[in-house]
């Protein structure tokens, strides 16, 4: 199955390529449009601020391409959170393709931030991204900003406070941790993604 | 308050469990106290083994590479990073945003770096401005000396050690000012000694420390782990010994931990 790895300018796309790789799909990394608009499925990484990512898509003319996207696209931490309108971080307006406002997550009493780790997702709304997966999967998790819980979120994580730990708006679905890094739970959320519709 | 090491309410955030390869040759080796390093065996082997016997990170470590000039032999982390599906981890001789972007590019998920850090700080604020704080962590090596903790670098060949002229503690006040995102405390007095994490270090490093802090140095057995996790309060132990010759075997560890009240991935 052909896929496109957005470059969002981060340059932490290794372990996703080898990810999808693993499960037989091939990858490609790519800031061309007419590539990513045939790509059977479209995934949107990001390690590094929001602001230089969307300035990155901004200049390599990509906002639009993204938005218009029909086959299903999968944004990976920070790329879930370009989906939103606007981000905290940098102040930076976003795709806007799901409601709401990037906000940096507060550290409490023994709740460290970042928040690096492996950590549990409750479900608020099934989707086949799910399919199979345990009832209380573990993924790793790192990262400062986090999204609001809203009419888009599927399921919900807590480090202090809850936030949006998966989401979808229609053909674009997004998560907050990295299940390229996440054993065999993070193997099979990609797997249902590369089988869902 | 909470007691250290157990859940809070609030986030169900495991401590993690750290397997450490130190890198020289193409082969994974280990010394005492960062000495007389002896062969642990192969590389992707041992990766693939901790992968799948449930560690919650590896770390790659090339320990020769700032000593000898050179960053870190970048065909090793892609060809690690194409096998496991942990997150990774590597460290050596990074001293350049290119440095980094590089080992990112080959599949790490974060960078490590140590000496670079010492010898020129704003290295770690030209990082974390480039891929984040979240990605950059830093290792800090240090030892007893006059009642005193005190870093060195240039640790992985013991010829050319050297003090770096920050204690401890002022480096770690330093690094998480620069906005590191996670320091290893590596404490070279009793590594490999098999003899238990150095608490009280940690304890005074915790203090300081508001970023995830992980324990490296002394592991031997399982309960130096449930140890280090409830009274330094540490986010994770990193161990290299005791998992290479399968002393402390992961399972049965988390087994352990999760009876002691401390929250790990199953």
């Amino acid at each position: 199955m052909s896929v496109a790895i957005i470059d969002s300018g981060g340059a932490n796309i290794g372990s996703i390529v080898h990810a999808l790789r693993r499960l037989g799909a091939e990858p490609v990394f790519t800031a061309d449009a007419a590539r990513i608009r045939l790509a059977e499925r479209v995934i949107l990484p990001g390690v590094g601020a929001a602001g230089a990512a969307m300035e990155h898509l901004r200049n390599a003319g990509l906002q639009d391409c993204i938005r218009q996207l029909q086959q299903p696209v999968l944004g990976v931490c920070l790329g879930m959170q370009l989906m939103f309108e606007q981000s905290e971080e940098d102040d930076t307006d976003c795709l806007g393709i799901i409601p709401g406002t990037i906000r940096k997550l507060q550290a409490s009493e023994g709740v460290r931030v970042p928040h690096m780790g492996w950590n549990t997702t409750e479900t608020v709304t099934d989707d086949p991204l799910l399919n199979d997966l345990p009832q209380q999967p573990w993924f790793y998790f790192v990262h400062s900003y986090v999204a609001p819980v809203g009419a888009a979120t599927l399921a919900t994580c807590r480090h202090s406070e809850s936030f949006a730990a998966m989401v979808r708006s229609g053909n674009f679905r997004g998560v907050q941790f990295h299940p390229e890094r996440s054993s065999k739970v993070g193997a099979r959320l990609l797997e249902n993604f590369l089988s869902c519709n | 308050m909470k007691p250290p090491g157990s859940q809070t309410a609030s986030t169900n955030l495991a401590r993690r469990i750290i397997p450490c390869l130190d890198v020289r040759d193409g082969q994974v080796v280990k010394g005492v106290q960062f000495r007389n390093h002896r062969v642990m065996g192969d590389i992707l082997e041992l990766a693939l083994r901790y992968s799948q016997e449930g560690a919650d990170e590896l770390v790659f470590y090339d320990i020769t590479a700032s000593p000898e000039g050179r960053a870190v032999d970048s065909e090793w982390v892609s060809r690690v990073a194409a096998v496991i599906d942990i997150p990774f981890c590597v460290a050596g001789g990074i001293r350049s945003v290119e440095d980094a972007r590089r080992v990112l590019q080959r599949g790490a998920d974060k960078i490590s770096i140590n000496t670079p850090a010492v010898q020129n700080p704003p290295l770690i604020d030209e990082l974390v401005t480039a891929f984040g704080s979240q990605c950059v962590v830093v290792g800090i090596d240090s030892v007893l000396k006059s009642g005193q903790w005190v870093t060195r670098q240039m640790t992985g060949k013991p010829e050319q050690m050297q003090h770096t002229g920050y204690t401890t503690l002022e480096w770690i006040t330093e690094v998480t000012g620069r906005g590191a995102g996670e320091i290893v405390l590596n404490c070279m007095g009793s590594d490999g000694t098999r003899q238990g994490f150095d608490l009280e270090q940690l304890k005074a490093a915790r203090k300081l420390c508001d970023i995830p802090l992980i324990a490296s140095g002394g592991a031997g057995k399982v309960s130096h782990f449930v140890d280090v996790f409830k009274r330094a309060d540490v986010d994770g132990a990193l161990a290299a010994t005791v998992f290479h010759n399968r002393k402390v075997p992961i399972a049965d560890l988390k087994n352990t931990l999760t009876e002691s009240g401390i929250g790990v991935r199953p």
